[in-house]
C-alpha cells in the first residue's frame, strides 16, 4: 500500500446522457483519515459515492483501493474488499425487527470468511453491534420493527449495517441530514470512535459546522468537479468556495 | 410462527465485534449478552405466550399434525381411480410450492413450471430407456440434473428485470416442444414408452405424498432461516443488499435451483408413474394449474398452494369430459381470486383464526 | 439468392407485424400483454365465423373483427388489469391467465352447442389470388400484400407516435411515466389506448397473415412466442429494436430453411434467444438505464 493511501480516485468522470455529473475528479483517502466532501446540491456528491462503490460505472477514470484497481467492480465485490457506504434515502427492510436487518450483512462472504465456516450466533452478534452503536438506551429497541424507529435510530442502523461488515472504509452519504443538533451531537462521538478503531471515513455532508468538528481535510465539489481541497479553514477562506455557496442556503437543515 | 432461534439458547462461537470495549468490561459482556438474549426471547415470543405450556404448543403442532396425518390417511379412503388422481395432485402440489416460493420470496414469476416437469421427466425417462437404471437411480439423478438444466436456462435473465424471467420461463417449455418435434429426438411426438413403473399403487402415493410433505416443511424452514431472510430483503430493497456485500445473482440462482428441484422431482416421478414420457409433460396444464392453486391458496403461505393443488386437481379430473374447460376454469378462478381476494384462502383463514383466537383469550 | 431476399423480407415483416402490438403495450404501460397471441387467433376465427356463419362481406368482416379486437384489448385493461396496477407479479399472472382463457376457450367443446375450433379446417381466403413475378421470383399476391401492408402499418404507427397528440402522449408515458403524469397525461387512459391499439395491431396482423395458411389455435401460442422472441432479441421496450430484431430473426430463419431444411427453424429460434441472453441480455438495442438511474 503506497504511503498509507487507502482509497484513490483518479480523474473519474460520469455523464448521464448529456448531463455531466462528475468531471475529472481525483481524491485520496489515507489510513485513519476522515475526509469531508461538501458542495451545493447537485454538485455530484452522491454520484461520486456511487462511482466509488460500484453502483454506477464511470465513463472514464480509475478507482484504486489499497493499490488494487476496483473501477467497474460490482457493488458487492467492492464491499467484499472492505469499502462500505450508507444510503442517503434509507429504507430498512420493513416488517423486520431492527436486529434482523443486520442478518444480511452478517451473511455476506466477507463475514463468512472470518468465521471459517462455523455457524455463528448471528442474532447475538447483531444485537451486540446494535448495542455498541447506541441502541441500548431503550432496552427493547433492537427488537422493534425497523420501519417504526425514529430517524436517529435509523441513521445508526445504517451505520450498523456497514459496521457489521467489518469495513476498512465507510462512506457516509449525508448521515446527519434530518437530525437535530442534539442528535448530531450524540452521533459525533460515535464517528470519532469508529476512527479510533481504525476505520477510514469519507463524509458527504451539508451540515458544515458539525462536519468541521470531525474532519481534518475537506474537498469542495461544484457542478461535478473539484473546486478546492484542504483543511476546513483554508477551504472556507477561498472566494470561489464562498461563491459556490452564497447562491444556495449554505447550511441546509 | 415459532422462530427457530427462540429454541436455540446456546451461544456459539461466532466472532466478537470489538468496538471500544476495554479490559474489565469484557467480563461483564458474557453476562450482559445472556441477559439480553433472554430478554429477546421474551420479546420474540410475545405473540406466543409461554414456551412449554401444552396448550400453547398445540396451537402450533395440531394444524401441522392434521395436515401430515390427513395427507397420509387419504389414500386409504380412496378407490383406485382417485388414488391415481391423488398422485397427480401431489405433482401439482410440488409445482405450486415452487411457484409460490419463487413468486413471493424471490419476486420471480415462473410461467413455465412445465419446463421443470418436462426436463425432469425426460432425463429420468432417457436414463431408464438408454441405461436401464431403476427409478431409485433415475429419479434422484433426474431431479438434480433437471434442476441444473433449468437453472442454466434461466440464469441469463436473473440479472435483468423480473419480466424477463416470466417471458423466458413461459417460452422455454413451448420452444422445447417445437424442437423435440422438429428434430424428432427423444421419441418425437410419441415419446418414450415402456419405462419402469413403481411396484404398487401404495408406493406411488406414499412416495409423492412424502415428497410433498418433506418439501413443504423444508421450504418453510428455509424461508425462516437466514437464506429466506436474505431473499426477502432482496425483494424488498436490493440496493441495500448489494451494499451489504451479497451477490444478488448468486442468491437468485440458488433460489431458482431449489425451486426447480421440487419441480424436476415431480417430472421424474411422473414419468415412472405412467411408464412413459412425451411432449405432454411440457403441457400448459403444468404451468397454469400451480399458478391458479397458488393464487387461490394464498401466495406466500406455502401451505395454501399445496392445498390449492389438492383441491383443483380432482376438480379438473371431474371436468375431463368437457375438453379444455378445465384450463378456462383455472384461469377464471385465478383471475377471480387475484382481483377480488388476492390474499387467497390460507391468508383469509389465518386472519379469521387469529381474530377468533384473540377474542377468546381476552 | 433473390428469393431469399424477398422471402426473407416477407418473413421479417411478418415478425414485425406480430411483435409491434406487444412492444407498444409494453413500452407504454410496462404491461406484458400475454393475451396478444390469443387476440390474434381470436380475430382469425371471428373473421371466419363472420364470413361463413353470418355470410358477411369479407372486408366488412375484417373491419368488424379488428374493431372487436381493439375493444377486447380495452376491456382486458378496464376489467382486470386496472385493479392490479403496481403489482408486477399479479399483472403478469393475470395477463397470462386472460390469454389462456381466450386461447383454450376457443378449444372448448360441448358448452351450449359451441363446437370448438379444432383441426385444420379453417382458412381465410387471400385478398387477391394469384401470383406474379418480381425480379425473377415467383411470389403470391398475398405475400406482397403482407409486405406492403406491413410497411404501411409500421409507417403509420411511426407517424402516429410522432405527430399526433395521442401518439406523442403515449411516447411521453413510455419515456417517463411520472413526468408525463405531471403534464396531465392520464396514465390509465393511455394504458387503455395502448392496449386497444396493440390489440388492433394484433388483429390487423392476423387478417393479413392468416390467409397464408390455416387458422389454428396453436398459432396463438406461436405468435406469442415469436413476438416475445423479437422483443427479447431487440430489447424490451425498444421499437427500433423490435424492427431490427424482426429482420434479424426473419432472415435467420429463411436462411436456415434454405440451407438446412425447414425442421431447423425452431432450433434457430431457440439458438437466437439463447445467444442474445448470453451475450447481450438486454437485447440488441435494449436500454439498461433502469438499473443505473435507480440509485
Amino acid at each position: 500500500m503506497s504511503d498509507g493511501i487507502l482509497l484513490q480516485v483518479k480523474k473519474i468522470s460520469k455523464s448521464f446522457g448529456g448531463v455531466q455529473a462528475v468531471i475529472d475528479l481525483s481524491l485520496q483517502l489515507g489510513q485513519g483519515d476522515i475526509l469531508g466532501v461538501i458542495g451545493p446540491n447537485g454538485s455530484g456528491k452522491t454520484t461520486l459515492v456511487n462511482l466509488i462503490t460500484g453502483f454506477v460505472k464511470p465513463g472514464s477514470g480509475e478507482v484504486y483501493f489499497k493499490d488494487k484497481k476496483i473501477t467497474g467492480f460490482a457493488p458487492h465485490k467492492i464491499v467484499d474488499l472492505g469499502v462500505t457506504r450508507t444510503f442517503q434515502i434509507m429504507r430498512p427492510y420493513h416488517s423486520l425487527p431492527a436486529f434482523k436487518n443486520l442478518i444480511v450483512p452478517l451473511n455476506s462472504p466477507r463475514i463468512r470468511r472470518t468465521r471459517g465456516g462455523k455457524l455463528g450466533d448471528n442474532d447475538g452478534v447483531a444485537i451486540d453491534i446494535l448495542e455498541e452503536i447506541g441502541f441500548e438506551r431503550d432496552a427493547y429497541v433492537p427488537y422493534k420493527i425497523a420501519s417504526s424507529l425514529p430517524l436517529g435510530y435509523l441513521k445508526r442502523l445504517e451505520l450498523a449495517r456497514c459496521l457489521a461488515l467489518q469495513p476498512e472504509v465507510i462512506i457516509c452519504d449525508e448521515i446527519f441530514s434530518g437530525l437535530s443538533m442534539s442528535e448530531i451531537g450524540t452521533m459525533i462521538p460515535l464517528i470519532e470512535r469508529l476512527q479510533m478503531d481504525g476505520i477510514s471515513i469519507i463524509m458527504i455532508e451539508h451540515r458544515l459546522r458539525e462536519l468541521f468538528r470531525l474532519v481534518n481535510r475537506v474537498i469542495v465539489m461544484n457542478f461535478g468537479s473539484k473546486l478546492a481541497e484542504g483543511s476546513p479553514e483554508e477551504v472556507m477562506a477561498k472566494p470561489e468556495v464562498r461563491g459556490a455557496y452564497l447562491g444556495t442556503e449554505g447550511e441546509s437543515c | 410462527m415459532l422462530s427457530p432461534d427462540a429454541l436455540r439458547l446456546t451461544i456459539n462461537g461466532g466472532f466478537k465485534f470489538n468496538l471500544g470495549l476495554h479490559g474489565s468490561e469484557k467480563l461483564n459482556q458474557q453476562e450482559r449478552r445472556k441477559e439480553r438474549l433472554d430478554r429477546g426471547i421474551k420479546v420474540r415470543t410475545e405473540g406466543l405466550y409461554a414456551l412449554l405450556s401444552w396448550r400453547e404448543m398445540s396451537y402450533l403442532l395440531v394444524p401441522r399434525m392434521v395436515l401430515i396425518l390427513g395427507l397420509l390417511f387419504i389414500p386409504l379412503l380412496l378407490d383406485m381411480y382417485w388414488q391415481r388422481v391423488l398422485c397427480v395432485a401431489g405433482v401439482y402440489a410440488l409445482l405450486a410450492l415452487s411457484f409460490d416460493f419463487l413468486a413471493e420470496f424471490v419476486g420471480l414469476v415462473c410461467l413455465g413450471g412445465a419446463f421443470f416437469i418436462g426436463s425432469g421427466g425426460y432425463i429420468a425417462g432417457l436414463l431408464n430407456h438408454w441405461m436401464g437404471w431403476s427409478p431409485f437411480l433415475t429419479i434422484p439423478i433426474a431431479t438434480v440434473a433437471g434442476a441444473i438444466v433449468s437453472t442454466l436456462v434461466l440464469l441469463p435473465c436473473l440479472r435483468l428485470r423480473g419480466i424477463y424471467f416470466a417471458i423466458i420461463s413461459f417460452m422455454f417449455p413451448l420452444l422445447t416442444v417445437y424442437v423435440i418435434i422438429a428434430l424428432n429426438i427423444f421419441g418425437g411426438t410419441e415419446g418414450i414408452t415402456a419405462l419402469d413403473t413403481f411396484p404398487n399403487i401404495w408406493a406411488d402415493q406414499y412416495l409423492i405424498l412424502g415428497a410433498v410433505i418433506v418439501s413443504l416443511f423444508a421450504m418453510r424452514r428455509l424461508v425462516n432461516e437466514d437464506f429466506g431472510l436474505i431473499l426477502r430483503s432482496i425483494k424488498d430493497n436490493d440496493q441495500a443488499v448489494k451494499a451489504s456485500g451479497i451477490s444478488i445473482t448468486s442468491y437468485k440462482t440458488k433460489a431458482v435451483f431449489i425451486a426447480s428441484l421440487t419441480g424436476c422431482f415431480g417430472g421424474a416421478y411422473l414419468c415412472h408413474l405412467y411408464g412413459w414420457v412425451g411432449i405432454s409433460q411440457f403441457a400448459m396444464d403444468f404451468s397454469i394449474l400451480p399458478i391458479a392453486a397458488t393464487v387461490m391458496g394464498g401466495m406466500g403461505t406455502l401451505v395454501g398452494p399445496v392445498l390449492g393443488a389438492f383441491i383443483l386437481t380432482p376438480m379438473s379430473e371431474a371436468l375431463r369430459g368437457f375438453g379444455q374447460l378445465r384450463v378456462v376454469l383455472y384461469c377464471l378462478i385465478l383471475i377471480g381470486f387475484i382481483v377480488y381476494k388476492p390474499e387467497g384462502l390460507m391468508n383469509y383463514l389465518k386472519r379469521k383464526f387469529h381474530q377468533f383466537e384473540h377474542w377468546e383469550d381476552v | 439468392m433473390m428469393d431469399i431476399l424477398i422471402y426473407g423480407t416477407v418473413n421479417s415483416v411478418v415478425f414485425a407485424l406480430m411483435a409491434v402490438g406487444f412492444t407498444l403495450v409494453y413500452g407504454v404501460s410496462r404491461l406484458p400483454n400475454f393475451a396478444h397471441g390469443a387476440i390474434y387467433v381470436l380475430v382469425g376465427f371471428l373473421t371466419w365465423s363472420f364470413v361463413h356463419d353470418l355470410k358477411l362481406f369479407y372486408p366488412l368482416a375484417i373491419f368488424l373483427s379488428v374493431c372487436i379486437s381493439s375493444l377486447i384489448g380495452a376491456l382486458i385493461y378496464r376489467l382486470v388489469l386496472i385493479r392490479l396496477r403496481g403489482l408486477p407479479t399479479s399483472e403478469i399472472i393475470a395477463s397470462f391467465a386472460v390469454g389462456l382463457i381466450i386461447l383454450e376457450g376457443l378449444r372448448l367443446q360441448g358448452i351450449g352447442g359451441f363446437k370448438g375450433f379444432i383441426g385444420p379446417f379453417y382458412t381465410l381466403p387471400s385478398f387477391i389470388d394469384g401470383k406474379m413475378k418480381i425480379l425473377d421470383v415467383l411470389i403470391d399476391y398475398q405475400r406482397l400484400i403482407v409486405m406492403g401492408g406491413g410497411f404501411a402499418i409500421i409507417a403509420s404507427l411511426w407517424l402516429f407516435t410522432h405527430y399526433t397528440k395521442m401518439g406523442l402522449s403515449l411516447r411521453a408515458i413510455a419515456q417517463d411515466e411520472q413526468a408525463a403524469m405531471m403534464l396531465g397525461i392520464d396514465s390509465d387512459r393511455a394504458a387503455i389506448v395502448s392496449l386497444s391499439i396493440g390489440s388492433a395491431l394484433a388483429g390487423l396482423a392476423a387478417v393479413i397473415i392468416l390467409p397464408l395458411g390455416n387458422v389454428v389455435v396453436e398459432a396463438g401460442y406461436r405468435v406469442l412466442i415469436y413476438a416475445l422472441a423479437v422483443c427479447i432479441i431487440g430489447g424490451l421496450g425498444s421499437w427500433a429494436g423490435a424492427v431490427l430484431a424482426s429482420f434479424v430473426l426473419g432472415f435467420a430463419m429463411i436462411l436456415s430453411t434454405a440451407l438446412f431444411g425447414a425442421v431447423w427453424e425452431s432450433v434457430v429460434l431457440v439458438g437466437a434467444i439463447i445467444l442474445i441472453l448470453i451475450f447481450r441480455p438486454s437485447g440488441l438495442l435494449g436500454k439498461q438505464k433502469e438499473l443505473e438511474e435507480r440509485v
